[in-house]
C-alpha cells in the first residue's frame, strides 16, 4: 500500500475537536455549542432521531457549510478559520462518503477514483490505475473500473464512493448514512469493510447514523444530538448509554422503545 | 355464552370454535347480517354454514382469498375474517332520509364501497328538498342500521354531511356508527384545521420576500461573477484544474450539434427580414435595398441573437439541469470537500464553450440568414440576381459590422453559460428543483441577453460603430 498522501499531521491525541459549534440556516439555530473530540483510530457515531442535525454537523465538520460560531480542529490546527491553500491541504486528510455515494455521473468508476490521485498525486497513469484496481479491490468492487455509476447499484455506487474516498489514504473518513437504502446484508458488509480499514490503515472514523445495528456492532463512542436541545444530549460508549444513560430520551433512543412517562427530572448526560 | 358474542345488532362473533358455539351463532345470528370468524372456524365450518344459510341465499364463499362476485370474504386486522352479507337487497349503499320535528335523520344501510355505487350527499339533501319540506332542519342525524360494510366512501358522505349541516347551522349528530369511521372522520376535521392556517402570505410580507429575494439574487450572481473571475485568474497563472476534456465535450454539444436548428432559424428569419424589408423598400421603388436592409439586420442583430436564443434554450437549460441534478446528487459537494473548486471544475468549461462557440455560430447564423435573404430576393417580385444582392450588400456591410456581431455573441455565449451554471447551483436537492432550474436558466438568459443587447446598442451607438 502506498504511504498517505498527506503528511503525518502536527501532534496530539485528538483527530477532530469540535469546539463550541454553532450552525444556523439563515436564522433558524440547528445546532449551538457543541463540542466534543474524535480521538485517533476511533470509530465515532453522531447519533441522533431525524432532523437533529446530524447531517448539519457533518457538514459544517468537513467544511462544506462554514460554522456560525465555533472551531473544527483536525489534528490540532484549526480548520474553520485556516486560510484557503492550508484548508485546502488539511480536506486532503480526510475523504467523505455522501449518502448515495456521490459519484461523479459523467465520469465512470475508474475516473471517479483516478480524479483525486491525477490532481493530488503526480502518480504516472499507470501507477494511477494500479491504485484505482487497488482501491476498488479493498472495497469488492474490481473489475467495474470502466461502469458509470448509473449502471451500478445502490450498495456498488456507495462502495465505489468509498474506494474515492479512500483514494488519497486519509487519515479520517466520515460517512453519511451508510446504510441508508441498503439491505441489511449489504450494510453488515460496509460495517465490516469500516472495522477492516480501522484494522488495516488505522484511519480515523466518523459515522453519521441513527442505525442501531450499526452502532452496537462497530461504534466505540457516540455522541448524540437532539433537536430540541440543538445539542449534544449525551456522549460515550453506546452500550453503556443504552443500559445506564440518566437521560430518558438516550435510553429510549438506544433500546429502541418508548419508556412511560416519568417526572420532569431528566438531566442531560 | 358458548363462544359466540353479538357484537352488533346485525352480527355475530364466533370467538371460540365448537360445534356447539357454531349452533348457538347460527341461533343468536337468525336475524344476523354477517357472521365474524377466525379462517380457521371459517374453514371448518363450511359446510355447514352453506347447509344452513344457503335457504336464505347466504351460501358462504369458497373459503380462498379475495371475493367471489357478489359475495365478499377478506380478512380484518389481527388474523379475523370476516364473512359479509350475501344478500341481494343490502349490497347496494343507501341512505333514506326522513325529516320530522325538524331532525333529518338519515339512516345508511348496505356496502358502502369507493368501488361500488356511492350514494351523493347532495342528491340526498336535493330529494328531501323537492318534497317541499318546510323548515330547514336544525338537526341532522346520521344513523347507522343494516350498515354491511364501508370504507372512505361513508366518511366522504359524512364529511360532506357535516359540512352541509354547518352551512345551515344545524346540530350534526352520529348514532350507532362503526366507532372507525367516525374517527376517520375527525380525523378530516382535524386536517382542515391545520389546512386553515397555512395562509399566502399578505402583501407586506410578500413584498418583503421579493426584496429579500432580489437581493439574494443579486448576491448570488455578484458571487459567482466573482469566482468566475477568480478562476480566469487562476487559469491565467496555470494554477487552476481546468478540464479541457470537458470543454471539448461540452464544445461539441452546445457548437456541432446545435448547428441544423441554428442554421434552420437563421436561414428562415433571414427569409422573413426580405420578405418584410421588400413590402416596405417596393414602395419607393427601393428594391435593391433588401439586400442592403437584411445584410446588416443580420450580421449585426439576428445572426448572434438567433444564435444566443437557440442556445439559451438548448444549451443553458442542459447545463442547468446538469448541475443541478449533480448538486442533489451531492457531487458538488463531493468536488468541494476534495478541495476542488466546482467553479473551476464545472463552470469554467462550460463558459468557455460556449464564450467559443457562440462566435462561431453566429457567423454561421450570419451566412445562413443572408443566403435566405438572398434567395427571396431572387424570386419575383424582386428579381434581384445573387450576384448583385452580394455586391449591394458589400456596399454598406463592413467588418465593423461583422466584428460587433462577434462581440455580442461571444458576450451572450458568457452570459448564458453563466445563467445556466448559476441556476444549476443554486437549483434545490430535488427532482423538482432540478426542473426550476432548467426553466429559471432559459428565463435569465434571454433576460440577460436582451439586457445586453440594449446596452451595447447604446454603446456601438456612442463609438459610431
Amino acid at each position: 500500500m502506498s504511504a498517505p498522501a498527506t503528511q503525518p499531521a502536527v501532534g496530539g491525541k485528538f483527530a477532530i475537536e469540535v469546539e463550541g459549534l454553532e450552525a444556523r440556516y439563515d436564522d433558524r439555530v440547528i445546532l449551538e455549542n457543541v463540542s466534543f473530540a474524535v480521538k485517533r483510530g476511533e470509530i465515532f457515531f453522531i447519533i441522533g432521531g431525524s432532523g437533529c442535525g446530524k447531517s448539519t454537523l457533518l457538514r459544517n465538520m468537513v467544511g462544506l457549510v462554514p460554522p456560525a460560531k465555533g472551531t473544527v480542529r483536525y489534528f490540532g490546527r484549526d480548520f474553520t478559520h485556516a486560510p484557503s491553500q492550508e484548508r485546502k491541504a488539511m480536506l486532503r486528510t480526510f475523504g467523505v462518503l455522501y449518502q448515495n455515494g456521490a459519484l461523479w455521473s459523467s465520469m465512470t468508476v475508474r475516473e471517479n477514483v483516478a480524479l483525486p490521485l491525477e490532481l493530488y498525486t503526480d502518480l504516472s497513469r499507470r501507477e494511477r490505475e494500479e491504485i484505482v484496481a487497488l482501491k476498488l479491490a479493498q472495497v469488492g468492487l474490481s473489475g467495474y473500473e470502466d461502469y458509470l455509476p448509473s449502471e451500478l447499484s445502490g450498495g456498488m455506487r456507495k462502495r465505489a464512493g468509498l474506494a474515492r474516498a479512500l483514494a488519497l489514504d486519509p487519515q479520517i473518513v466520515f460517512f453519511d448514512e451508510p446504510s441508508a437504502g441498503l439491505d441489511p446484508i449489504t450494510s453488515l458488509k460496509l460495517d465490516e469493510l469500516i472495522l477492516h480499514l480501522r484494522e488495516t490503515l488505522g484511519t480515523t472514523i466518523v459515522v453519521v447514523s441513527h442505525e442501531l445495528a450499526s452502532i452496537f456492532d462497530i461504534a466505540d463512542r457516540v455522541v448524540m444530538l437532539e433537536k430540541e436541545t440543538r445539542g449534544v444530549i449525551a456522549e460515550g460508549d453506546p452500550r453503556h448509554l443504552r443500559d445506564r444513560s440518566e437521560d430518558a430520551r438516550v435510553r429510549e433512543f438506544l433500546n429502541r422503545r418508548m419508556e412511560p412517562v416519568e417526572t420532569k427530572g431528566d438531566s442531560s448526560a | 355464552m358458548n363462544g359466540v358474542k353479538v357484537v352488533q345488532q346485525s352480527a355475530v362473533e364466533i370467538e371460540k370454535d365448537s360445534p356447539e358455539a357454531h349452533e348457538r351463532s347460527i341461533e343468536a345470528g337468525s336475524g344476523a347480517e354477517a357472521i365474524f370468524c377466525s379462517f380457521a372456524t371459517a374453514e371448518k365450518n363450511r359446510v355447514r354454514f352453506r347447509a344452513r344459510w344457503s335457504g336464505v341465499n347466504r351460501s358462504l364463499p369458497p373459503a380462498s382469498r379475495g371475493e367471489t362476485p357478489g359475495r365478499k370474504f377478506w380478512s380484518l386486522s389481527g388474523g379475523v375474517w370476516k364473512v359479509a352479507n350475501m344478500s341481494e337487497s343490502a349490497s347496494n349503499a343507501r341512505a333514506d332520509v326522513q325529516l320530522a320535528d325538524g331532525v333529518l335523520s338519515v339512516r345508511v344501510s348496505g356496502d358502502w364501497k369507493l368501488t361500488g355505487e356511492r350514494v351523493d350527499w347532495h342528491e340526498v339533501v336535493a330529494r328531501t328538498m323537492e318534497r317541499g319540506d318546510q323548515a330547514m332542519p336544525h338537526t341532522i342525524r346520521v344513523v347507522a342500521e343494516g350498515l354491511v360494510d364501508w370504507d372512505s366512501s361513508l366518511s366522504l358522505f359524512l364529511r360532506h354531511a357535516r359540512a352541509g349541516a354547518e352551512a345551515i347551522g344545524a346540530k350534526f349528530e352520529t348514532q350507532n356508527l362503526p366507532k372507525a369511521v367516525v374517527e376517520l372522520m375527525d380525523l378530516l376535521v382535524k386536517k382542515e384545521r391545520v389546512n386553515a392556517e397555512s395562509r399566502l402570505p399578505d402583501l407586506f410580507t410578500a413584498v418583503g420576500n421579493f426584496a429579500h429575494f432580489l437581493l439574494r439574487e443579486t448576491k448570488d450572481i455578484a458571487g459567482l461573477v466573482g469566482e468566475c473571475s477568480f478562476s480566469v485568474m487562476r487559469f491565467v497563472r496555470g494554477q487552476a484544474q481546468f478540464r479541457w476534456r470537458d470543454c471539448l465535450t461540452e464544445m461539441q454539444r452546445c457548437g456541432a450539434q446545435a448547428l441544423p436548428i441554428v442554421g434552420l432559424i437563421s436561414f428562415l428569419v433571414g427569409v422573413i427580414l426580405a420578405y418584410q424589408a421588400a413590402a416596405q423598400l417596393r414602395t419607393f421603388g427601393a428594391d435593391i435595398y433588401v439586400a442592403d436592409m437584411v445584410g446588416v439586420a443580420v450580421v449585426r442583430e439576428m445572426g448572434p441573437l438567433m444564435a444566443a436564443i437557440v442556445l439559451a434554450g438548448r444549451t443553458g437549460a442542459a447545463f442547468a439541469a446538469t448541475l443541478g441534478s449533480m448538486k442533489a446528487n451531492e457531487e458538488i459537494d463531493a468536488f468541494e470537500t476534495l478541495g476542488v473548486s466546482p467553479v473551476d471544475f464545472l463552470v469554467m468549461p462550460r463558459m468557455a464553450a460556449l464564450f467559443v462557440m457562440m462566435p462561431l455560430l453566429a457567423i454561421y447564423s450570419d451566412v445562413l440568414g443572408i443566403f435566405g435573404g438572398m434567395l427571396i430576393a431572387q424570386l419575383p417580385p424582386l428579381n434581384i440576381p445573387p450576384r448583385l444582392f452580394f455586391a449591394e450588400m458589400q456596399t454598406i456591410v463592413d467588418l465593423s459590422d461583422l466584428f460587433t456581431g462577434l462581440i455580442k455573441a461571444a458576450t451572450y455565449g458568457a452570459l448564458i453559460g453563466l445563467s445556466g451554471c448559476l441556476r444549476g447551483m443554486q437549483a434545490e436537492r430535488s427532482a423538482a428543483g432540478v426542473g426550476q432550474a432548467a426553466t429559471a436558466a432559459v428565463v435569465t438568459s434571454i433576460l440577460l441577453i436582451i439586457v445586453s443587447n440594449a446596452i451595447f446598442a447604446v454603446i456601438f451607438n456612442i463609438l459610431g460603430w
